[in-house]
C-alpha cells in the first residue's frame, strides 16, 4: 500500500519556524560554540550558517538545507506522510516520536524529494539531527529506498546529506536492516548507471556511516564533521588509550583516503552544480 | 569441567546424580536399576521442560557458550576439501574472518564466516571474532571470485561486532562494511547466510546479505548487545537480561519480525551437545535452499533479493488509504 502512495505529487509543505527549537538558539544574539564569540543570529544565517569568525558549521534544519542548496521554490517533497510504528512495543517510543515531531515540525529524521540545483534537477534526501539524533529507523530507510527508486525512474541523480547518530535503538534489528535495505537499493541504482553523491555533515556515525553514507560515487563532508563507525568512548575503552582530538573528523577521514573532498558550506552549491554539470550527459569515451 | 549455564543447572545436577548412581551400582551388589530408570525418565522430562522453555537471556548465554561450535567446526562436518584462502590484497589477513572454497554435495562453493576462538590463546589470534576492515575486504574478494566462477556463497555469522579500534577506523571500517552490503546485493550467485552464534550489529551484517537468512535456534541478531542496550537505555548494564527481552534479538523473534527466512532447530541442550547432528541439520537446510535458488535466472535472483530487503521495516502512513 505504501508503494502506491508515492504517485501522488505533493507540494512541499512549508515548515513553520516559530515553535522550533534551534541549534542556533532563538534570540538575536548567538554565542559560537567553537570560538565562544557572540554574533548576530542573522549574520550567521547570512554566512551559510557558519561562524563569521571561526567558520564553525552550525547545525542546520532540513528545511534550511533545502533552502540553501536547492533553487528557491523548486523543491517537491516525497513521502512526507510516512511515520514510524512501534515494532518492538518499546516503552515510550511513540511518545518520544510525537515530542520530536512537535519540536521539529517534521514527521521523521529525514526529508526526501526533488528539486533543482542551478537549474539541474536532482533527487535529494536531507537528514535532520534534531529528530531522534537523526537515527535511522524503518521510516528513514524506507524514505531513502523510495527516493532512490524514484530517482531511478525519473533518471535523476541522488544526493544525500547525512546527519545521524546511527541506528535507532527502539526499532532494534529492524533499524539494523535499514542499512541493508538502503545499500541494496543503491546497488541497483548504481548498476543502472545512477549518480549518487554522499555529503556527510555532523554527525555521521554508526550504521549510517557503515551503509549509504560511505557508498557515494563521490563522498564529501563538511569541515570538522564527526564521521566514524564506532563511538570514541567505546574505542578508548577497548584499546585503553586516549585518542587524538581530530580523530574521526572529516579532516581525519580525508587524510586517511576516505573522502573525495572536504567542502565548506559556502562552496557546497557551486561544487554540486559543477559536479552535476559534468554528469549531465553520459561520458563519451 | 563442562561449562554449565545457570538455567540448565537442574538438568546437569540430575544427570550427574544418575551417573553417580550408575557408577555406584557397577562397583557394588546393590541393584538400583529401577531407581535409575525412574530418574532417567525424570531427566528426559526435565530436559524437555528446561530446554523447551528457554528465555531470551538463556539463548543469549547459549549463543555465547564457550563450547559452541564455530565456523571452522561446521565447515569440517558440512563441506569436503575446504581450502582456506587468505588476505585482502590491500593490507593483511584478518583471522577473525575465515574463507575459502570447498565442495558441497559434489559441487564447488565459497564458504566465509566469522571465526572466534574457544580459549584465550585462540581468541587473541582471532581477535575474539571481531573483524577489521581487511576481514570484510577479504570476504568481498572471495565473494567476487565466487561470482566469477559461478559458485554459491555460504556465510556463517558469529561475531560480537566489528572491532571498535583506532586502526579499524583509520582503514575504513564503515566503508568496508558498507561496500559489502552493496556488493553482496549484486552477486549473481545464490547467497545463503546462517547465524550460528551472536549476530552483532553492522559487523554481522557485513557478510550477511543474501537470498536466504537462517538462524540457529539459540543464536541472536541485534543492533546492539543486551549489555550495550541496557547501558544506553537505562544507564545500567546489569539490566542486560531485561534488554535481551525488550530488544527482540532471538531467532524466534527475528522470524516473527520477518527479518529471517527460518529458524534451524538445535540439538536439545544446544548445538555443542552434538555437532555432527547439528551440522547435518544445517546441511539439509543449505541443500534445499540451493535447490530452490538454482532454478532462478540471474535477473530473478537479483530481483528477489532486492524485493526481500525492500520489504523489511515497520512503516505507517498518516494518510488513510
Amino acid at each position: 500500500m505504501i508503494k502506491n502512495m508515492f504517485n501522488r505529487k505533493r507540494k512541499y509543505a512549508t515548515i513553520t519556524n516559530q515553535t522550533e527549537l534551534d541549534d542556533i538558539p532563538q534570540g538575536v544574539m548567538v554565542k559560537c560554540p567553537s570560538c565562544r564569540k557572540i554574533y548576530y543570529r542573522k549574520e550567521i544565517e547570512k554566512n551559510f550558517f557558519t561562524c563569521p569568525g571561526c567558520s564553525y558549521h552550525h547545525q542546520m534544519k532540513a528545511s534550511e538545507r533545502i533552502e540553501l542548496v536547492l533553487d528557491h521554490g523548486t523543491f517537491i517533497e516525497w513521502d512526507h506522510e510516512l511515520v514510524s510504528e512501534n515494532p518492538l512495543d518499546f516503552p515510550e517510543y511513540l511518545e518520544k516520536l510525537k515530542k520530536d515531531q512537535e519540536k521539529t515540525g517534521i514527521n521523521e529524521a529525514i526529508v526526501t524529494g526533488k528539486g533543482e540545483i542551478n537549474g539541474q534537477p536532482t533527487a535529494v534526501a536531507i537528514m535532520d539531527a534534531r529528530f531522534r539524533m537523526g537515527s535511522m529507523g524503518s521510516v528513514v530507510g524506507e524514505k531513502i529506498a523510495l527516493a532512490i527508486e524514484r530517482a531511478e525512474k525519473e533518471n535523476l541523480p541522488f544526493i544525500i546529506f547525512t546527519a545521524s547518530g546511527g541506528a535507532r535503538m527502539q526499532e532494534g534489528v529492524l533499524s539494523l536492516m535499514q542499512m541493508t535495505k538502503t545499500s541494496v537499493a543503491l546497488e541497483r541504482f548504481s548498476r543502472n548507471g545512477g549518480l549518487f553523491i554522499s555529503y556527510m555533515t555532523n554527525p555521521t556515525t554508526g550504521g549510517v556511516s557503515a551503509s549509504f553514507a560511505s557508498l557515494g560515487d563521490y563522498n564529501f563532508a563538511e569541515p570538522a564533521a564527526l564521521i566514524g563507525f564506532a563511538g570514541r568512548r567505546i574505542i578508548e575503552q577497548t584499546i585503553r588509550e586516549k585518542l587524538p582530538d581530530d580523530f574521526q573528523t572529516a579532516e581525519f577521514l580525508f587524510d586517511h583516503g576516505q573522502l573525495d573532498r572536504v567542502i565548506p558550506r559556502p562552496e557546497m552549491k557551486s561544487t554540486l552544480t559543477t559536479l552535476l554539470k559534468l554528469h549531465r550527459d553520459r561520458g563519451d569515451k | 569441567m563442562k561449562h554449565v549455564l545457570p538455567f540448565e543447572k537442574p538438568v546437569v545436577e540430575l544427570r550427574d546424580k544418575i551417573a553417580e548412581l550408575k557408577n555406584f551400582t557397577s562397583d557394588s551388589d546393590v541393584d538400583l536399576s529401577e531407581e535409575i530408570a525412574t530418574l532417567e525418565r525424570r531427566l528426559a522430562r526435565l530436559e524437555k521442560e528446561v530446554y523447551g522453555n528457554m528465555q531470551p537471556w538463556d539463548r543469549v548465554q547459549m549463543a555465547r557458550h564457550p563450547e559452541r561450535p564455530t565456523t571452522l567446526d561446521y565447515i569440517e562436518y558440512i563441506f569436503q576439501d575446504f581450502l582456506e584462502m587468505h588476505g585482502d590484497r590491500y593490507y593483511g589477513d584478518d583471522e577473525a574472518i575465515v574463507g575459502g572454497i570447498a565442495e558441497f554435495n559434489g559441487r564447488p562453493v565459497t564458504v566465509i564466516g566469522h571465526q572466534r576462538g574457544k580459549d584465550t590463546k585462540e581468541n587473541i589470534k582471532r581477535n575474539f571474532g571481531m573483524p577489521h576492515p581487511e576481514g570484510y575486504r577479504k570476504a568481498l574478494r572471495l565473494m567476487h571470485q565466487a561470482d566469477k566462477f559461478n559458485r554459491p556463497v555460504i556465510t556463517f555469522i558469529d561475531t560480537k561486532g566489528a572491532y571498535p579500534g583506532k586502526a579499524a577506523e583509520e582503514r575504513g571500517q564503515s566503508e568496508a562494511i558498507a561496500k559489502n552490503l552493496r556488493e553482496m546485493a549484486g552477486l549473481t550467485v545464490p547467497v545463503i547466510c546462517i547465524v550460528i552464534g551472536e549476530g552483532g550489529s553492522g559487523g554481522a551484517l557485513g557478510i550477511s546479505v543474501g537470498d536466504r537468512i537462517y538462524m540457529l535456534e539459540n543464536s541472536t541478531y541485534s543492533v546492539i548487545s543486551p549489555e550495550g542496550a541496557a547501558a544506553l537505555l537505562w544507564k545500567d548494564s546489569n539490566l542486560a537480561q531485561k534488554a535481551a527481552e525488550t530488544m527482540k534479538i532471538t531467532a524466534p523473534d527475528l522470524l516473527e519480525l520477518e527479518v529471517i527466512d527460518d529458524v534451524i532447530e538445535e540439538v536439545q541442550g544446544g548445538a555443542h551437545r552434538d555437532i555432527v547432528m547439528q551440522a547435518n541439520k544445517i546441511k539439509h537446510v543449505i541443500d534445499s535452499a540451493l535447490e530452490d535458488l538454482r532454478q532462478l535466472s540471474d535477473e530473478q535472483l537479483l530481483d528477489e533479493r532486492w524485493k526481500k530487503y525492500q520489504r523489511i521495516g515497520a512503516v505507517s502512513s498518516t494518510i488513510e488509504s
